[in-house]
């Protein structure tokens, strides 16, 4: 019952091995639910446009703009859903959207 | 030492939560359950005990309250009757699949309608299939025990299920009988403290709870939980057993009554049996071989002890007070039945619903019953199954 | 069963029928008794007609149905008589009681006596004068003590004396006022002789 990870719950998990009632008894394992490849579109960012005005990281519905020391960094990739929400919020086009071709 | 005493039921109810000292109880009251949580906020507001009583605006809101409640870690409780239950229904359902030992006073009532606030199980049974374990309760005696032992039994770790604990409103709710209590100190050490396997408060480790199961984890979910009550009936055998050496009161999953060579034989639940061991006494006064079987445990129902048990009767009664609208009878019935079903040899049996309503049922309807079966015996023939009892034709 | 007494307590809403049907039980709880006390429910109203019963037995009671065949019936408002059948079912040789200003042999006449006992009592009066309110129940309640014996007049006013300080704890003249009329009562009840 007491998984560090939530790993090893997966489709091929038994009745028996399975956590009672569905409970998740680690926190922040919702990072280990890739999501990436739900896009269809990409959030491309232009660092040298980017001022660091910080409008983008808030607005975004997953997390995926990483901030660290008062600066936003690369995409997260592996969670963003390509919602555009983040292109729509920039005021220096320092975000592009584009198809995404992976 | 044993202390003598006298009270209804639902002060008894009131009294086993106030010695169990809950962290939370959250309820709306509703007729005939309302004593309980007024009770109960006397107790508070005397700091009598430490809970954190939760007032809300329904039932559906105090089974919620009480879902989160035991999710966060506290020892939670409610009461409720009749429409309360019914408007709790949908998180009945979300209490046991997401295994939390919630406890709930459930004083029966009938549903409506037309509305009616007397006694029958329409409720409780209505609710039979939610996951909750259900204990039944002849009188106050067994209300207050059953309550402490629900405790245990819900927190068990290999239950983790709620539990309700039944009684027959007003008949037994605002009775007043003698009761044996026990002392404050022997509850508070029956039921230890509560120390969840894991709770949304704990901050060492973390949890969360309730998510989204797709296709894909649903029914590995709902098989686990099905074991989980299967395993309830060793665990509450062995509450049981502990409950006795404390109190001297025994208790199994259900009460077999002058069964050792009973040939007519009845099945019963709640305040009625205690009226049907009456009739059964007088009938083997009479040199009849009558005998009673009263159910305490109905969720699980304890198939395989059941059949074992009226394997040597020669016809058999099934007293139902609730309907099932299944048009061959009642719950109790059907649970019986299909129990016997495995049997190379099954007794003929017949089915009576009865006290709808909180329509009384008397010594004389009960040895009414065992005439009906006295006739099946000498004839051999069972003619309709699916009776009624106490019915104005 | 054998030494079972059953009592039915017929009154009106807000009479008190309830409570003192239940106060016998705890009564004769306090003499060790095994009991049961329990209206008939419903939708209440004050003034409706209910019923209340009380069981008391030296051994445990497991019946738990309405009583059919009361060894006495406690009629706490007499006006009930012409609504409700209060003697059906009374045993024979059993005891109503009825709290009235008339003679014995006019309630006699209403009741077309049968082969029971009736016993009178002015209830009224008696609360009244002790509480200067109209709660007849405590008296029916001394009245039906006397009566059927159950307990002696001293354990049962000791006993009283004891709940009413619990029940009345801040109000020391309603429990005296109570504690008059319940020994007025065990006087003041009469037997009826043709």
């Amino acid at each position: 019952m007491k998984n560090k990870s939530v790993s090893h719950i997966n489709e091929k998990i038994n009745w028996k091995d399975i956590t009672p009632g569905g409970v998740i008894t680690v926190s922040g394992s919702a990072d280990e639910f890739k999501t990436g490849d739900w896009r269809t579109m990409r959030p491309q960012w232009i660092q040298e446009k980017c001022k660091q005005c910080l409008l983008c990281a808030p607005v975004c519905p997953d997390s995926s703009i990483p901030v660290q020391s008062k600066q936003r960094e690369e995409f997260d990739y592996d969670h963003c859903k390509g919602c555009g929400v983040c292109f729509k919020a920039c005021p220096f086009e320092a975000i592009e959207y584009i198809k995404e071709t992976k | 030492m044993p202390i003598r005493d006298r009270m209804s039921g639902n002060e008894a109810v009131a009294l086993a939560m106030k010695q169990i000292n809950p962290d939370v109880l959250a309820a709306f009251p509703i007729t005939p359950s309302t004593e309980i949580p007024q009770i109960f906020s006397q107790y508070v507001s005397d700091q009598q005990v430490d809970s954190e009583l939760i007032l809300v605006e329904s039932e559906h809101s105090a089974m919620s309250a009480c879902i989160g409640s035991q999710s966060a870690g506290a020892r939670t409780m409610t009461a409720t009757s009749s429409a309360g239950l019914a408007l709790m229904w949908e998180m009945l359902y979300v209490a046991a699949s997401n295994r939390l030992p919630i406890t709930m006073a459930v004083v029966n009532r009938a549903l409506s309608g037309p509305i009616n606030i007397n006694a029958d199980h329409s409720d409780s049974m209505g609710a039979r299939d939610s996951g909750w374990i259900q204990i039944y309760s002849e009188n106050n005696q067994e209300a207050y025990d059953n309550y402490i032992q629900a405790v245990r039994i819900a927190e068990h770790p290999e239950v983790q299920l709620p539990v309700m604990v039944c009684q027959d409103g007003f008949i037994t709710s605002h009775s007043i009988e003698n009761i044996e209590l026990l002392e404050d100190e022997s509850v508070k050490s029956f039921v230890s403290d509560y120390s969840p396997a894991f709770s949304l408060l704990n901050s060492e480790e973390y949890a969360a709870v309730g998510p989204y199961d797709s296709p894909a984890y649903y029914m590995e979910h709902k098989r686990q939980q099905a074991e989980a009550m299967k395993k309830s009936l060793s665990a509450i055998r062995e509450v049981s057993r502990a409950f006795e050496s404390l109190s001297g009161r025994k208790y199994d999953l259900f009460e077999s009554y002058r069964m050792e060579d009973a040939e007519l034989a009845i099945v019963i639940v709640n305040s009625a049996a205690g009226t049907a061991k009456e009739a059964v006494d007088r009938l083997r006064k009479q040199g009849k071989k009558a005998g009673l079987v009263k159910i305490r445990v109905f969720r699980p129902f304890p198939h395989e002890q059941i059949a074992a048990a009226l394997s040597k009767v020669k016809v058999l009664g099934i007293l139902d007070r609730s309907e099932s609208f299944s048009s061959i009878g009642g719950p109790l019935f059907a649970e019986i039945r299909a129990a016997l079903y495995p049997a190379a040899e099954r007794p003929p049996a017949v089915n009576y619903i009865y006290g709808l309503g909180g329509r009384d049922v008397t010594i004389d309807h009960i040895e009414s019953v065992f005439a009906d079966l006295e006739k099946i015996q000498s004839t051999n023939e069972t003619g309709q199954e699916y009776r009624y009892l106490g019915l104005r034709e | 069963m054998e030494n079972m007494m059953e009592v039915r307590w017929h009154g009106r809403g807000g009479q008190g029928a309830k409570t003192a049907a239940l106060l016998l039980a705890d009564a004769a709880f306090n003499t060790g008794k095994y009991v049961q006390g329990f209206p008939e429910y419903g939708p209440e109203r004050m003034g409706a007609p209910i019923t209340a019963y009380t069981r008391i037995s030296s051994e445990p009671i497991r019946i738990h149905s309405n009583i059919y065949e009361p060894d006495y019936v406690v009629v706490v408002d007499e006006t009930l008589i012409d609504v409700v059948e209060v003697t059906k079912g009374l045993k024979p040789g059993g005891a109503v009681l009825v709290n009235t200003q008339r003679s014995g042999e006019a309630v006699r006449k209403q009741l077309k006596h049968q082969d029971f006992e009736i016993y009178t009592i002015d209830a009224q009066k008696i609360s009244l004068e002790t509480l200067g309110k109209n709660f007849p129940n405590t008296p029916m309640l001394g009245a039906v003590v006397k009566v059927s014996g159950i307990i002696g007049d001293e354990d049962f006013i000791q006993s009283m004396e004891e709940s009413f300080q619990h029940k009345f704890a801040s109000k020391e003249d309603v429990k005296e006022g109570n504690m008059q009329a319940l020994k007025r009562s065990l006087q003041e009840v009469v037997k009826y002789e043709e």
